[in-house]
């Protein structure tokens, strides 16, 4: 009765068909999956550009279009194709008339939850980062996600000294986080209170990105400044003359009201980590 | 159509999810991201489109197979359904909005796990025709979507004093921060889990002794 009633009444599928239905489901789902890399990709690429742009806009005011670059003990060469090991990305902004605005490179450590990155803008004259903004991170909100709207932190980077020792090969004071109002020389970060964690992170990776970037780049500096934005640019694509208004990746015509008015992230505030937030020096 | 069952009107297949088994509030399923990216309106709402869409394009697909997939192999083709559909949303957030993408971070991924998508796949999708399943799937995205905008509002208005970034009080304003952290998610989704329970029981009690046995 039991061996019976378990047995027969259903007929078992065929080992064939039910292959044959993975497989053309696989198939399917397979076509699906590439046809929409394939279709999105120009688009994811152009956001992830656009982002950068903005982000680079906004620890360097004024400027209006940007090139890459990468340092390296060979010195600093255009941004191809990656990054060599050892070397730097390094972005070089520029005004309308093509002089050179500030430089900004980004640093990364691992903060909280996960790796905070931070883009900083660093000016060559006062030899100190003259702003940051917060590439990504996952911090926690209320809390460590204030390192991109706490101003007195922001404050700490409105002219933190990064000095190069006098060989120039290495900075004469590492940047350096301290405890919340201890802060004395002009090398050293104010940490948040209650958020040092983060505070950490950002200073850790700006030192570790300063100190391996500056040493390679103070003697380069004049290659950067020579270099017109105008002439044939080192960016990925051939881009458009300047006087059409941006370089490749940028809708033209949008760059002179970015220029004029900071551009706002389409989806501020949807979350502290999803937009990209920027205080500079001046601005 | 469930033998034994009586057939829904299309209306009520749509309020099925919306209302009377709401994913969130009624049948409390896919609790993770409901817990995790509620902490804004917009997060919430991204989330409950990207589910919606993910819903919708594998009930489709499991419903019209209904009749080809083999008992033994079906959880496997519902798995491989549904992971494609969150690999291409994946790809159409990252397209649409960087800035969403980064908000919603590995929850996009974790889709595949919502059981509240196997279970419509498993439970109506494959045991209905494709415009009644893409109803009641309907039904559920948005309900889902709903439960999530409704924790994701009163977090981001409490914890941040805002609703879709706009501050809403004054400069002084003390923002409750615990509310956009995790205890916050529990203590919103419990606070709404009251509500509608109040709201069913008062609805039930007078009515329990003429409706008799009706629904078992």
């Amino acid at each position: 009765m039991n061996a019976a009633s378990v047995n027969p009444s259903q007929p078992t599928t065929p080992s064939a068909a039910m292959i044959r239905t993975l497989g053309l489901v696989a198939t399917v789902c397979g076509i699906l999956i590439v046809s929409t890399y394939e279709g999105t990709l120009e688009a994811v690429a152009t956001n992830k550009k656009l982002a950068l742009e903005r982000a680079v806009f906004k620890v360097i005011p004024g400027a209006s279009s940007v090139k890459e670059f990468v340092v390296s003990s060979g010195g600093v060469q255009p941004a191809g194709n990656g990054v060599p090991e050892g070397a730097v990305k390094l972005y070089a902004a520029y005004d309308q008339a093509g002089a050179l605005k500030g430089l900004a490179a980004e640093g990364a450590a691992k903060g909280y939850a996960d790796t905070v990155r931070v883009l900083y803008a660093y000016d060559p004259e006062k030899q100190a980062i003259t702003g940051i903004g917060v590439v990504s991170m996952r911090e926690t909100p209320g809390i460590g996600d204030k390192i991109h709207t706490d101003a007195a932190f922001l404050k700490n980077f409105e002219a933190l000294d990064v000095k190069l020792s006098a060989d120039l090969k290495s900075l004469a004071n590492a940047v350096k986080v301290v405890k919340h109002g201890s802060k004395q020389n002009p090398w050293e970060i104010d940490a948040i209170a209650g958020a040092t964690v983060t505070c950490k992170a950002v200073g850790k990776g700006i030192n570790e990105s300063a100190r391996k970037l500056l040493p390679l780049l103070v003697p380069n500096l004049d290659k950067l400044k020579a270099s017109e934005p105008a002439s044939p640019t080192p960016h990925a694509e051939a881009s458009p003359p300047l006087s059409k208004g941006g370089q490749g990746g940028f809708d033209s015509g949008s760059a002179s009201s970015q220029r004029l008015n900071p551009p706002q992230p389409p989806f501020e505030k949807g979350g502290s980590r999803a937009s990209f937030h920027a205080k500079g020096a001046s601005s | 159509m469930i033998p034994g069952q009586k057939q829904l009107s299309s209306l009520e297949e749509l309020l099925e999810g919306i209302w009377k088994q709401n994913p969130v509030f009624v049948m409390v399923l896919g609790m993770c991201p409901v817990l995790a990216v509620s902490v804004s309106a917009v997060n919430a709402l991204s989330m409950g489109l990207a589910t919606l869409f993910v819903l919708l394009g594998s009930t489709l697909l499991v419903s019209l197979l209904r009749n080809v997939v083999p008992r033994e192999v079906r959880i496997a083709t519902y798995i491989l359904i549904i992971a494609t559909f969150v690999t291409v949303v994946d790809y159409l957030i990252q397209a649409i909005s960087l800035a969403v993408y980064d908000a919603l971070g590995a929850f996009i991924q974790l889709i595949v796990v919502n059981c509240m998508i196997l279970g419509r796949a498993e439970a109506h999708a494959s045991k209905n025709p494709p415009g009644r399943a893409l109803l009641n799937a309907l039904g559920m995205g948005v309900g889902f979507a709903i439960g999530l905008f409704a924790i994701g509002a009163v977090r981001e208005i409490l914890g941040a004093g805002k609703l879709f970034g706009f501050a809403l009080f004054g400069p002084d304003f003390q923002p409750w921060v615990i509310m956009v952290l995790p205890p916050g998610g529990f203590f919103v989704l419990g606070a709404w889990l009251l509500l509608f329970n109040w709201l069913n029981s008062r609805k039930a009690t007078p009515v329990k002794p003429v409706e008799g046995h009706a629904h078992v």
